[in-house]
Protein backbone atom coordinates (compact mmCIF):
# COMPACT_ATOMS: atom_id res chain seq x y z
CA UNK A 1 0.00 0.00 0.00
CA UNK A 2 2.62 2.51 0.76
CA UNK A 3 4.70 1.48 -1.70
CA UNK A 4 2.27 1.74 -4.17
CA UNK A 5 1.73 5.32 -3.14
CA UNK A 6 5.18 6.35 -2.75
CA UNK A 7 5.38 4.69 -6.99
CA UNK A 8 2.62 7.38 -7.27
CA UNK A 9 4.19 10.71 -6.00
CA UNK A 10 7.37 9.60 -7.81
CA UNK A 11 5.53 9.07 -11.59
CA UNK A 12 3.57 12.05 -10.11
CA UNK A 13 7.01 14.49 -9.70
CA UNK A 14 8.15 12.71 -13.24
CA UNK A 15 5.06 14.37 -15.06
CA UNK A 16 5.26 17.65 -13.33
CA UNK A 17 8.32 17.91 -14.15
CA UNK A 18 8.37 17.34 -17.98
CA UNK A 19 5.24 19.38 -17.50
CA UNK A 20 7.65 22.43 -15.88
CA UNK A 21 10.58 21.97 -18.53
CA UNK A 22 7.81 22.26 -21.32
CA UNK A 23 6.19 25.25 -19.72
CA UNK A 24 9.70 27.06 -19.28
CA UNK A 25 11.46 25.88 -22.68
CA UNK A 26 10.37 28.43 -25.47
CA UNK A 27 10.99 31.38 -22.97
CA UNK A 28 14.59 30.05 -21.71
CA UNK A 29 15.31 29.12 -25.87
CA UNK A 30 13.69 32.56 -26.86
CA UNK A 31 16.32 34.07 -24.17
CA UNK A 32 19.42 31.99 -24.74
CA UNK A 33 19.15 32.40 -28.79
CA UNK A 34 19.19 36.28 -28.31
CA UNK A 35 22.93 35.65 -27.12
CA UNK A 36 24.16 33.42 -29.98
CA UNK A 37 25.90 35.75 -32.62
CA UNK A 38 23.82 36.08 -36.06
CA UNK A 39 25.76 33.16 -37.51
CA UNK A 40 24.73 30.65 -35.08
CA UNK A 41 21.31 31.47 -34.65
CA UNK A 42 20.24 29.22 -37.20
CA UNK A 43 22.80 26.63 -37.96
CA UNK A 44 22.42 22.98 -38.16
CA UNK A 45 22.91 21.05 -35.83
CA UNK A 46 21.03 23.49 -33.10
CA UNK A 47 22.48 23.43 -29.66
CA UNK A 48 20.77 24.73 -26.60
CA UNK A 49 23.45 27.14 -25.54
CA UNK A 50 25.48 29.21 -27.80
CA UNK A 51 29.60 29.02 -28.40
CA UNK A 52 29.97 32.08 -28.09
CA UNK A 53 28.11 33.85 -25.74
CA UNK A 54 27.52 37.70 -27.61
CA UNK A 55 25.60 40.97 -26.04
CA UNK A 56 25.92 41.75 -29.93
CA UNK A 57 21.91 41.54 -30.87
CA UNK A 58 21.32 43.77 -27.77
CA UNK A 59 23.89 46.84 -28.74
CA UNK A 60 22.13 46.79 -32.72
CA UNK A 61 18.95 46.56 -30.92
CA UNK A 62 19.48 49.61 -29.20
CA UNK A 63 21.59 51.00 -31.94
CA UNK A 64 19.65 50.71 -35.01
CA UNK A 65 15.52 51.42 -35.23
CA UNK A 66 14.59 53.51 -32.39
CA UNK A 67 14.53 50.91 -29.73
CA UNK A 68 15.83 53.22 -26.93
CA UNK A 69 13.31 55.47 -27.85
CA UNK A 70 10.54 52.38 -27.60
CA UNK A 71 11.98 51.24 -24.29
CA UNK A 72 11.86 55.23 -22.83
CA UNK A 73 8.66 55.53 -23.78
CA UNK A 74 7.96 52.53 -22.41
CA UNK A 75 9.39 52.98 -18.76
CA UNK A 76 7.94 56.54 -19.08
CA UNK A 77 3.76 55.22 -19.75
CA UNK A 78 4.49 52.03 -17.35
CA UNK A 79 5.75 54.59 -14.15
CA UNK A 80 3.25 57.48 -14.60
CA UNK A 81 0.11 55.37 -15.39
CA UNK A 82 1.12 53.16 -12.59
CA UNK A 83 0.98 56.50 -10.30
CA UNK A 84 -1.77 57.99 -11.59
CA UNK A 85 -3.61 54.67 -11.43
CA UNK A 86 -2.53 54.41 -7.61
CA UNK A 87 -3.64 57.48 -6.78
CA UNK A 88 -7.28 57.74 -8.69
CA UNK A 89 -8.23 54.54 -7.68
CA UNK A 90 -7.26 54.59 -3.97
CA UNK A 91 -8.67 57.62 -4.03
CA UNK A 92 -11.95 56.35 -5.45
CA UNK A 93 -12.31 52.81 -3.61
CA UNK A 94 -11.61 54.88 -0.17
CA UNK A 95 -14.88 57.52 -1.12
CA UNK A 96 -17.00 53.96 -1.98
CA UNK A 97 -15.80 52.32 1.24
CA UNK A 98 -15.57 54.84 4.08
CA UNK A 99 -18.28 57.19 3.06
CA UNK A 100 -22.92 57.12 3.15
CA UNK A 101 -23.51 59.80 0.39
CA UNK A 102 -26.78 59.53 -2.15
CA UNK A 103 -25.72 57.72 -5.22
CA UNK A 104 -22.92 55.55 -3.78
CA UNK A 105 -23.90 52.50 -4.79
CA UNK A 106 -25.28 53.21 -8.37
CA UNK A 107 -21.89 54.93 -8.73
CA UNK A 108 -20.07 51.66 -7.90
CA UNK A 109 -22.30 49.27 -9.46
CA UNK A 110 -21.79 51.38 -13.31
CA UNK A 111 -17.50 51.39 -12.60
CA UNK A 112 -17.70 47.37 -11.94
CA UNK A 113 -20.49 47.43 -15.06
CA UNK A 114 -17.79 49.15 -17.40
CA UNK A 115 -16.11 45.48 -17.28
CA UNK A 116 -18.43 44.65 -20.48
CA UNK A 117 -16.78 47.46 -22.32
CA UNK A 118 -13.68 46.69 -22.45
CA UNK A 119 -11.00 48.71 -25.31
CA UNK A 120 -11.52 45.57 -27.91
CA UNK A 121 -15.62 46.36 -28.38
CA UNK A 122 -15.15 50.55 -28.21
CA UNK A 123 -11.28 51.21 -29.98
CA UNK A 124 -13.67 53.15 -32.63
CA UNK A 125 -15.40 55.88 -30.57
CA UNK A 126 -12.56 56.05 -28.61
CA UNK A 127 -9.99 57.23 -31.27
CA UNK A 128 -12.49 59.71 -32.02
CA UNK A 129 -12.92 60.84 -28.38
CA UNK A 130 -9.46 60.74 -28.50
CA UNK A 131 -8.70 63.08 -31.47
CA UNK A 132 -11.64 65.27 -30.70
CA UNK A 133 -9.36 65.99 -27.45
CA UNK A 134 -6.13 66.25 -29.11
CA UNK A 135 -4.73 63.60 -27.32
CA UNK A 136 -3.58 61.42 -30.33
CA UNK A 137 -0.36 60.88 -30.67
CA UNK A 138 0.39 61.62 -27.42
CA UNK A 139 1.99 59.18 -24.25
CA UNK A 140 -0.79 60.82 -22.45
CA UNK A 141 -3.24 59.40 -24.39
CA UNK A 142 -2.12 56.12 -23.49
CA UNK A 143 -1.55 56.70 -19.63
CA UNK A 144 -4.97 58.88 -18.59
CA UNK A 145 -8.45 56.60 -20.59
CA UNK A 146 -7.32 53.47 -19.00
CA UNK A 147 -5.77 54.48 -15.57
CA UNK A 148 -9.48 54.24 -13.74
CA UNK A 149 -10.11 50.75 -13.64
CA UNK A 150 -12.76 48.53 -12.69
CA UNK A 151 -10.51 46.11 -11.25
CA UNK A 152 -8.36 48.40 -9.13
CA UNK A 153 -11.15 50.38 -7.69
CA UNK A 154 -13.04 47.18 -6.58
CA UNK A 155 -10.15 46.00 -4.94
CA UNK A 156 -8.95 48.68 -3.62
CA UNK A 157 -12.75 49.00 -2.11
CA UNK A 158 -12.43 45.53 -0.74
CA UNK A 159 -9.81 45.75 1.31
CA UNK A 160 -10.53 49.80 2.90
CA UNK A 161 -14.20 48.28 4.01
CA UNK A 162 -11.86 46.45 6.88
CA UNK A 163 -9.99 49.77 7.79
CA UNK A 164 -11.63 50.22 11.40
CA UNK A 165 -14.25 53.39 11.48
CA UNK A 166 -13.03 54.39 15.28
CA UNK A 167 -9.58 55.60 13.99
CA UNK A 168 -11.09 57.93 10.95
CA UNK A 169 -13.88 58.91 13.60
CA UNK A 170 -12.09 59.67 16.47
CA UNK A 171 -9.60 62.24 14.19
CA UNK A 172 -12.64 63.33 12.68
CA UNK A 173 -13.49 64.70 16.37
CA UNK A 174 -9.62 66.16 17.00
CA UNK A 175 -10.37 67.99 14.20
CA UNK A 176 -8.80 66.54 11.35
CA UNK A 177 -9.39 67.47 7.49
CA UNK A 178 -11.01 65.26 5.62
CA UNK A 179 -7.49 65.01 2.93
CA UNK A 180 -5.46 64.67 5.83
CA UNK A 181 -7.52 61.48 7.73
CA UNK A 182 -6.70 60.38 3.89
CA UNK A 183 -3.42 60.88 3.61
CA UNK A 184 -2.26 60.23 6.99
CA UNK A 185 -4.46 57.20 8.81
CA UNK A 186 -6.04 55.74 5.58
CA UNK A 187 -3.31 55.46 3.13
CA UNK A 188 -0.45 54.31 5.37
CA UNK A 189 -3.35 51.67 6.57
CA UNK A 190 -3.93 50.15 3.16
CA UNK A 191 0.33 49.61 1.84
CA UNK A 192 -0.44 45.96 1.09
CA UNK A 193 -3.72 47.30 -1.34
CA UNK A 194 -1.29 49.93 -3.00
CA UNK A 195 1.42 47.15 -3.54
CA UNK A 196 -0.78 44.87 -5.66
CA UNK A 197 -2.54 47.33 -7.60
CA UNK A 198 0.50 49.35 -8.17
CA UNK A 199 2.47 45.64 -9.70
CA UNK A 200 -0.32 44.40 -11.32
CA UNK A 201 -0.73 48.07 -12.92
CA UNK A 202 2.86 48.14 -14.09
CA UNK A 203 2.92 44.80 -15.73
CA UNK A 204 -0.37 45.25 -17.60
CA UNK A 205 1.16 48.77 -19.24
CA UNK A 206 4.41 47.56 -19.53
CA UNK A 207 3.06 44.54 -21.68
CA UNK A 208 0.06 45.95 -23.46
CA UNK A 209 -0.49 46.28 -27.26
CA UNK A 210 -3.48 47.59 -28.22
CA UNK A 211 -4.03 51.15 -26.40
CA UNK A 212 -0.72 52.37 -27.79
CA UNK A 213 -1.99 50.96 -31.18
CA UNK A 214 -5.40 52.91 -31.28
CA UNK A 215 -3.41 55.75 -29.58
CA UNK A 216 0.28 56.40 -31.39
CA UNK A 217 0.62 56.47 -34.82
CA UNK A 218 3.90 58.88 -34.83
CA UNK A 219 7.07 56.40 -34.52
CA UNK A 220 8.94 58.14 -32.06
CA UNK A 221 5.88 57.62 -29.66
CA UNK A 222 5.59 54.27 -29.95
CA UNK A 223 6.10 51.54 -27.03
CA UNK A 224 8.16 48.53 -27.12
CA UNK A 225 5.23 45.90 -27.51
CA UNK A 226 4.15 48.00 -31.15
CA UNK A 227 7.66 48.37 -31.91
CA UNK A 228 7.99 44.10 -31.50
CA UNK A 229 4.69 43.65 -33.06
CA UNK A 230 6.30 45.92 -36.21
CA UNK A 231 9.32 44.03 -36.65
CA UNK A 232 7.57 40.64 -36.67
CA UNK A 233 5.30 41.80 -39.67
CA UNK A 234 7.79 42.58 -41.56
CA UNK A 235 9.08 40.61 -44.51
CA UNK A 236 12.42 40.09 -43.38
CA UNK A 237 12.39 39.71 -39.76
CA UNK A 238 16.17 40.05 -38.12
CA UNK A 239 15.62 37.77 -35.67
CA UNK A 240 18.43 37.96 -33.81
CA UNK A 241 17.48 41.40 -32.92
CA UNK A 242 14.17 41.15 -32.62
CA UNK A 243 15.05 37.73 -30.12
CA UNK A 244 16.86 40.42 -28.12
CA UNK A 245 14.22 42.90 -28.08
CA UNK A 246 11.54 40.19 -26.97
CA UNK A 247 14.14 39.20 -24.03
CA UNK A 248 14.46 43.22 -23.16
CA UNK A 249 9.98 42.92 -22.61
CA UNK A 250 10.06 39.66 -21.34
CA UNK A 251 12.94 39.72 -18.11
CA UNK A 252 11.71 42.66 -16.05
CA UNK A 253 8.30 40.82 -15.52
CA UNK A 254 9.25 38.12 -14.41
CA UNK A 255 12.21 39.42 -12.39
CA UNK A 256 9.14 41.82 -10.78
CA UNK A 257 7.09 38.50 -10.23
CA UNK A 258 9.93 36.93 -8.39
CA UNK A 259 10.67 39.36 -6.24
CA UNK A 260 6.68 40.22 -5.20
CA UNK A 261 5.23 36.23 -6.18
CA UNK A 262 2.90 36.39 -2.70
CA UNK A 263 1.09 39.14 -3.84
CA UNK A 264 0.42 37.75 -7.06
CA UNK A 265 -1.09 35.09 -6.07
CA UNK A 266 -3.35 36.68 -4.28
CA UNK A 267 -3.97 39.53 -6.04
CA UNK A 268 -5.27 37.16 -9.06
CA UNK A 269 -7.89 35.51 -6.59
CA UNK A 270 -9.19 38.16 -5.30
CA UNK A 271 -9.71 39.99 -8.64
CA UNK A 272 -10.50 36.67 -10.08
CA UNK A 273 -13.38 36.75 -7.61
CA UNK A 274 -14.97 39.79 -9.52
CA UNK A 275 -13.44 40.73 -12.50
CA UNK B 1 -20.18 74.03 18.17
CA UNK B 2 -22.43 74.23 15.80
CA UNK B 3 -20.67 75.37 13.11
CA UNK B 4 -17.99 73.07 13.14
CA UNK B 5 -20.86 70.28 13.00
CA UNK B 6 -22.37 71.80 9.48
CA UNK B 7 -18.92 72.00 8.33
CA UNK B 8 -18.02 68.40 9.00
CA UNK B 9 -21.09 67.54 7.52
CA UNK B 10 -20.70 69.47 4.82
CA UNK B 11 -16.74 68.36 3.97
CA UNK B 12 -17.93 64.52 4.45
CA UNK B 13 -20.36 64.88 2.00
CA UNK B 14 -18.03 67.12 -0.54
CA UNK B 15 -15.04 64.82 0.19
CA UNK B 16 -16.16 61.99 -1.06
CA UNK B 17 -17.30 63.29 -4.40
CA UNK B 18 -13.71 65.12 -4.77
CA UNK B 19 -12.34 61.49 -3.95
CA UNK B 20 -14.18 60.17 -7.10
CA UNK B 21 -14.13 62.81 -9.12
CA UNK B 22 -10.91 61.87 -11.14
CA UNK B 23 -12.35 58.18 -11.97
CA UNK B 24 -16.17 60.00 -12.82
CA UNK B 25 -14.37 62.29 -15.45
CA UNK B 26 -12.71 59.28 -16.89
CA UNK B 27 -15.26 56.89 -16.70
CA UNK B 28 -17.54 59.44 -18.31
CA UNK B 29 -15.39 60.82 -21.01
CA UNK B 30 -13.31 57.22 -21.95
CA UNK B 31 -15.96 54.53 -21.57
CA UNK B 32 -19.64 56.02 -21.45
CA UNK B 33 -19.58 58.74 -23.90
CA UNK B 34 -17.44 56.70 -26.29
CA UNK B 35 -20.23 53.77 -26.04
CA UNK B 36 -23.03 55.79 -27.32
CA UNK B 37 -20.74 57.29 -30.10
CA UNK B 38 -20.58 53.36 -30.59
CA UNK B 39 -23.93 53.07 -30.49
CA UNK B 40 -24.87 55.99 -32.83
CA UNK B 41 -22.27 55.34 -35.39
CA UNK B 42 -22.78 51.71 -35.76
CA UNK B 43 -25.93 52.98 -37.66
CA UNK B 44 -24.16 55.74 -39.74
CA UNK B 45 -22.26 55.33 -42.76
CA UNK B 46 -19.09 56.72 -41.55
CA UNK B 47 -15.61 57.34 -42.29
CA UNK B 48 -13.03 59.69 -41.12
CA UNK B 49 -13.23 61.82 -44.54
CA UNK B 50 -16.74 61.44 -45.37
CA UNK B 51 -19.56 63.29 -43.70
CA UNK B 52 -21.58 61.05 -41.48
CA UNK B 53 -24.91 59.32 -42.74
CA UNK B 54 -27.44 57.88 -40.65
CA UNK B 55 -28.71 54.69 -42.37
CA UNK B 56 -30.60 52.87 -40.09
CA UNK B 57 -30.45 49.05 -39.45
CA UNK B 58 -27.94 48.64 -43.08
CA UNK B 59 -24.83 47.87 -41.24
CA UNK B 60 -26.58 45.45 -39.33
CA UNK B 61 -28.05 43.52 -42.20
CA UNK B 62 -24.67 43.71 -44.10
CA UNK B 63 -23.00 41.69 -41.55
CA UNK B 64 -25.15 38.95 -42.21
CA UNK B 65 -24.14 38.71 -45.86
CA UNK B 66 -20.59 39.70 -45.05
CA UNK B 67 -18.27 36.06 -45.65
CA UNK B 68 -15.47 37.78 -43.96
CA UNK B 69 -17.47 38.60 -40.96
CA UNK B 70 -19.10 35.33 -40.83
CA UNK B 71 -15.68 33.72 -41.05
CA UNK B 72 -14.03 35.39 -38.26
CA UNK B 73 -16.71 34.87 -35.98
CA UNK B 74 -16.95 31.21 -36.77
CA UNK B 75 -13.03 31.12 -35.95
CA UNK B 76 -13.11 33.34 -32.96
CA UNK B 77 -16.42 30.51 -31.92
CA UNK B 78 -13.89 28.08 -32.63
CA UNK B 79 -11.28 28.81 -30.99
CA UNK B 80 -12.86 30.26 -28.08
CA UNK B 81 -14.78 26.65 -27.36
CA UNK B 82 -11.37 24.59 -27.72
CA UNK B 83 -9.05 26.99 -25.48
CA UNK B 84 -11.70 27.37 -23.41
CA UNK B 85 -11.96 23.59 -22.89
CA UNK B 86 -8.38 22.88 -22.84
CA UNK B 87 -7.87 25.63 -20.44
CA UNK B 88 -10.62 24.03 -18.20
CA UNK B 89 -8.87 20.90 -17.96
CA UNK B 90 -5.00 21.51 -17.88
CA UNK B 91 -5.50 23.99 -15.32
CA UNK B 92 -7.27 22.21 -12.63
CA UNK B 93 -5.12 19.01 -13.47
CA UNK B 94 -2.31 21.70 -12.14
CA UNK B 95 -4.06 23.29 -9.99
CA UNK B 96 -5.07 19.35 -8.44
CA UNK B 97 -1.63 18.65 -8.61
CA UNK B 98 -0.57 21.48 -6.51
CA UNK B 99 -2.85 22.85 -3.85
CA UNK B 100 -2.21 20.17 -1.20
CA UNK B 101 1.38 21.15 0.05
CA UNK B 102 1.79 16.86 -0.74
CA UNK B 103 4.77 17.39 -2.74
CA UNK B 104 8.14 18.98 -2.58
CA UNK B 105 8.74 22.54 -4.36
CA UNK B 106 5.22 23.14 -4.61
CA UNK B 107 5.82 26.66 -4.70
CA UNK B 108 8.07 26.67 -7.39
CA UNK B 109 6.08 24.73 -9.80
CA UNK B 110 3.41 27.07 -9.31
CA UNK B 111 5.75 30.03 -10.05
CA UNK B 112 7.20 28.15 -13.30
CA UNK B 113 3.06 27.12 -14.69
CA UNK B 114 2.61 30.90 -14.30
CA UNK B 115 5.37 32.13 -16.08
CA UNK B 116 3.82 32.71 -19.46
CA UNK B 117 1.02 34.40 -18.54
CA UNK B 118 3.22 37.11 -17.12
CA UNK B 119 4.29 37.64 -20.61
CA UNK B 120 2.75 40.01 -23.16
CA UNK B 121 0.53 38.51 -26.00
CA UNK B 122 2.88 40.30 -28.48
CA UNK B 123 6.30 38.87 -26.94
CA UNK B 124 4.53 35.46 -26.86
CA UNK B 125 3.54 35.56 -30.35
CA UNK B 126 7.04 36.46 -31.37
CA UNK B 127 8.44 33.10 -29.08
CA UNK B 128 6.47 30.49 -30.76
CA UNK B 129 7.13 31.60 -34.09
CA UNK B 130 10.30 31.72 -33.93
CA UNK B 131 10.26 28.20 -32.52
CA UNK B 132 7.49 26.52 -34.66
CA UNK B 133 8.84 28.38 -37.87
CA UNK B 134 8.65 25.80 -40.90
CA UNK B 135 12.29 25.98 -42.00
CA UNK B 136 14.28 27.32 -39.17
CA UNK B 137 12.19 26.52 -36.18
CA UNK B 138 13.45 24.59 -33.24
CA UNK B 139 10.42 22.40 -33.08
CA UNK B 140 10.44 20.97 -36.66
CA UNK B 141 14.59 20.63 -36.27
CA UNK B 142 14.01 18.09 -33.63
CA UNK B 143 11.07 16.36 -35.46
CA UNK B 144 13.05 16.29 -38.53
CA UNK B 145 16.05 14.94 -36.89
CA UNK B 146 14.24 12.41 -35.17
CA UNK B 147 13.43 11.34 -38.88
CA UNK B 148 9.74 12.95 -38.87
CA UNK B 149 8.51 15.32 -41.71
CA UNK B 150 8.41 18.56 -40.74
CA UNK B 151 4.73 19.80 -39.69
CA UNK B 152 3.44 23.06 -41.49
CA UNK B 153 2.50 24.49 -37.73
CA UNK B 154 1.66 28.34 -39.31
CA UNK B 155 1.13 27.67 -42.82
CA UNK B 156 -1.55 25.08 -42.66
CA UNK B 157 -4.96 26.70 -42.13
CA UNK B 158 -6.21 24.29 -39.20
CA UNK B 159 -2.80 23.67 -38.14
CA UNK B 160 -2.19 26.69 -37.33
CA UNK B 161 -5.25 27.21 -35.35
CA UNK B 162 -4.53 24.50 -33.41
CA UNK B 163 -0.84 25.89 -32.81
CA UNK B 164 -2.69 29.62 -31.83
CA UNK B 165 -5.17 27.72 -29.72
CA UNK B 166 -2.05 25.11 -27.85
CA UNK B 167 -0.42 28.53 -27.46
CA UNK B 168 -3.05 30.38 -25.52
CA UNK B 169 -3.38 27.17 -23.23
CA UNK B 170 0.36 27.24 -22.82
CA UNK B 171 0.41 30.96 -22.00
CA UNK B 172 -3.26 31.14 -19.99
CA UNK B 173 -3.39 27.53 -18.19
CA UNK B 174 -0.78 28.92 -14.64
CA UNK B 175 -3.24 31.89 -14.29
CA UNK B 176 -6.50 29.56 -13.93
CA UNK B 177 -4.58 27.34 -11.75
CA UNK B 178 -4.18 29.90 -9.60
CA UNK B 179 -7.68 30.44 -9.06
CA UNK B 180 -8.42 26.47 -9.00
CA UNK B 181 -5.93 26.21 -6.22
CA UNK B 182 -7.59 28.90 -4.01
CA UNK B 183 -10.86 27.26 -5.05
CA UNK B 184 -9.58 23.80 -4.14
CA UNK B 185 -7.75 25.19 -0.55
CA UNK B 186 -11.48 26.52 0.59
CA UNK B 187 -12.88 22.81 0.72
CA UNK B 188 -12.82 21.60 3.56
CA UNK B 189 -10.08 18.72 4.82
CA UNK B 190 -12.81 17.34 6.91
CA UNK B 191 -15.17 15.85 4.18
CA UNK B 192 -12.04 14.07 2.46
CA UNK B 193 -11.04 12.50 6.12
CA UNK B 194 -14.43 11.65 6.38
CA UNK B 195 -14.42 10.10 2.86
CA UNK B 196 -11.37 7.94 3.70
CA UNK B 197 -13.13 6.60 6.71
CA UNK B 198 -16.06 5.80 4.57
CA UNK B 199 -13.92 4.51 1.86
CA UNK B 200 -14.15 6.14 -1.09
CA UNK B 201 -11.25 5.79 -3.31
CA UNK B 202 -9.60 9.27 -4.80
CA UNK B 203 -11.60 8.84 -8.10
CA UNK B 204 -14.80 8.60 -6.24
CA UNK B 205 -13.48 11.66 -3.98
CA UNK B 206 -13.07 14.04 -7.24
CA UNK B 207 -16.19 13.58 -8.78
CA UNK B 208 -18.23 13.58 -5.46
CA UNK B 209 -16.45 16.00 -3.37
CA UNK B 210 -14.00 18.03 -5.35
CA UNK B 211 -15.67 19.03 -8.09
CA UNK B 212 -19.24 19.46 -6.70
CA UNK B 213 -17.89 21.82 -4.15
CA UNK B 214 -15.56 23.79 -7.42
CA UNK B 215 -18.32 24.24 -9.36
CA UNK B 216 -18.63 27.98 -8.86
CA UNK B 217 -14.71 28.17 -9.68
CA UNK B 218 -15.43 25.81 -12.90
CA UNK B 219 -17.84 28.16 -13.68
CA UNK B 220 -15.89 31.45 -13.04
CA UNK B 221 -13.05 30.15 -14.85
CA UNK B 222 -15.28 28.87 -18.08
CA UNK B 223 -16.24 32.28 -18.16
CA UNK B 224 -13.03 34.44 -17.71
CA UNK B 225 -11.61 32.51 -20.53
CA UNK B 226 -14.17 32.86 -22.77
CA UNK B 227 -14.23 37.03 -22.19
CA UNK B 228 -10.38 36.60 -22.79
CA UNK B 229 -11.07 34.81 -26.14
CA UNK B 230 -13.43 36.65 -27.57
CA UNK B 231 -11.01 39.90 -26.74
CA UNK B 232 -8.06 37.70 -28.61
CA UNK B 233 -6.04 39.86 -31.16
CA UNK B 234 -2.13 40.06 -29.88
CA UNK B 235 -1.24 36.70 -30.32
CA UNK B 236 -2.70 36.07 -33.83
CA UNK B 237 -1.24 39.36 -35.16
CA UNK B 238 2.13 38.55 -34.05
CA UNK B 239 2.11 34.81 -34.23
CA UNK B 240 0.00 33.82 -37.92
CA UNK B 241 -1.17 38.07 -39.37
CA UNK B 242 -4.80 36.04 -39.05
CA UNK B 243 -3.36 33.75 -41.86
CA UNK B 244 -2.57 31.38 -43.85
CA UNK B 245 -5.58 32.72 -45.90
CA UNK B 246 -8.97 33.67 -42.89
CA UNK B 247 -7.89 30.28 -41.34
CA UNK B 248 -6.97 32.32 -37.87
CA UNK B 249 -8.52 35.68 -38.41
CA UNK B 250 -10.77 36.32 -35.61
CA UNK B 251 -13.49 39.45 -35.08
CA UNK B 252 -11.17 41.81 -33.15
CA UNK B 253 -8.91 41.89 -35.83
CA UNK B 254 -11.58 42.30 -38.56
CA UNK B 255 -13.15 45.31 -36.68
CA UNK B 256 -10.02 47.00 -36.91
CA UNK B 257 -8.73 46.33 -40.40
CA UNK B 258 -12.40 47.61 -41.23
CA UNK B 259 -12.29 50.42 -39.68
CA UNK B 260 -8.77 51.74 -39.43
CA UNK B 261 -7.61 50.50 -42.52
CA UNK B 262 -10.56 50.24 -44.96
CA UNK B 263 -11.83 53.32 -43.35
CA UNK B 264 -15.65 51.99 -42.81
CA UNK B 265 -16.33 53.19 -38.73
CA UNK B 266 -19.65 52.29 -38.88
CA UNK B 267 -19.57 49.56 -40.33
CA UNK B 268 -17.15 48.06 -37.94
CA UNK B 269 -18.74 49.97 -35.24
CA UNK B 270 -21.67 47.48 -35.99
CA UNK B 271 -19.37 44.42 -35.94
CA UNK B 272 -18.57 45.77 -32.09
CA UNK B 273 -21.46 45.83 -31.35
CA UNK B 274 -22.02 42.33 -32.13
CA UNK B 275 -18.55 41.38 -29.78
CA UNK B 276 -20.03 43.78 -27.42
CA UNK B 277 -23.17 41.91 -26.81
CA UNK B 278 -20.93 38.22 -26.61
CA UNK B 279 -18.65 39.99 -24.20
CA UNK B 280 -21.27 41.61 -22.05
CA UNK B 281 -23.72 38.60 -21.50
CA UNK B 282 -20.34 36.72 -20.20
CA UNK B 283 -19.64 39.19 -17.77
CA UNK B 284 -23.14 39.32 -16.85
CA UNK B 285 -22.46 35.65 -16.13
CA UNK B 286 -19.94 36.77 -14.10
CA UNK B 287 -21.25 38.98 -11.98
CA UNK B 288 -23.94 36.54 -11.12
CA UNK B 289 -21.71 33.81 -9.65
CA UNK B 290 -19.47 35.98 -7.92
CA UNK B 291 -22.44 37.94 -6.43
CA UNK B 292 -23.29 34.44 -4.96
CA UNK B 293 -20.03 33.60 -4.37
CA UNK B 294 -18.88 36.25 -2.29
CA UNK B 295 -20.62 38.61 -0.19
CA UNK B 296 -18.20 41.59 -0.26
CA UNK B 297 -19.49 43.44 2.69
Amino acid sequence: MTENKSYLTYAKNIVLLIAALFTLFPVVWVIISAFKPQSELFRVPMSLFPKEWTFANFISAFRHGNFIVYFSNTVFVAVVATLLTVVINIMAGYALAKYIFPGRDIIFAIMIATLMVPLQVIMIPIFLQLKDLGLLNSLWGIIIPPSATPTGIFLARQYMVNISNSMIESARIDGAKELRIFWQIVLPLSKPIIATIAIFSFMWRWNDYLWPLIVITDNKKQTMQQALANFVGQLQINWSNLLAMTTISIVPVILVFLAFQKLFMTGITAGAVKG
Amino acid sequence: MKTTKTKGNFHQTLAPLLFLLPNILIFTTFIIIPLFRGLSMSFMDWGVFTSPKFVGLKNFLLLFKDQVFIITLKNTIVYSICAVLLLLVVSLLLALALSKNSIKGERMFRAVFYIPSLISMVAVGISWRFILGDEMGILNYVIRSLGGARIPWLTNGPMAMMSVIAVTVWAGAGYYMVIFISGLQAIPLELYEAATIDGANRWQEFWRITLPLLKSTVLVVIVLSTIASFKAYELIVTMTKGGPGYSTKFIVQQVYEVAFIEDRMGYASAMSIVLMMIIGAFTLMQFKLSGKEAHYD
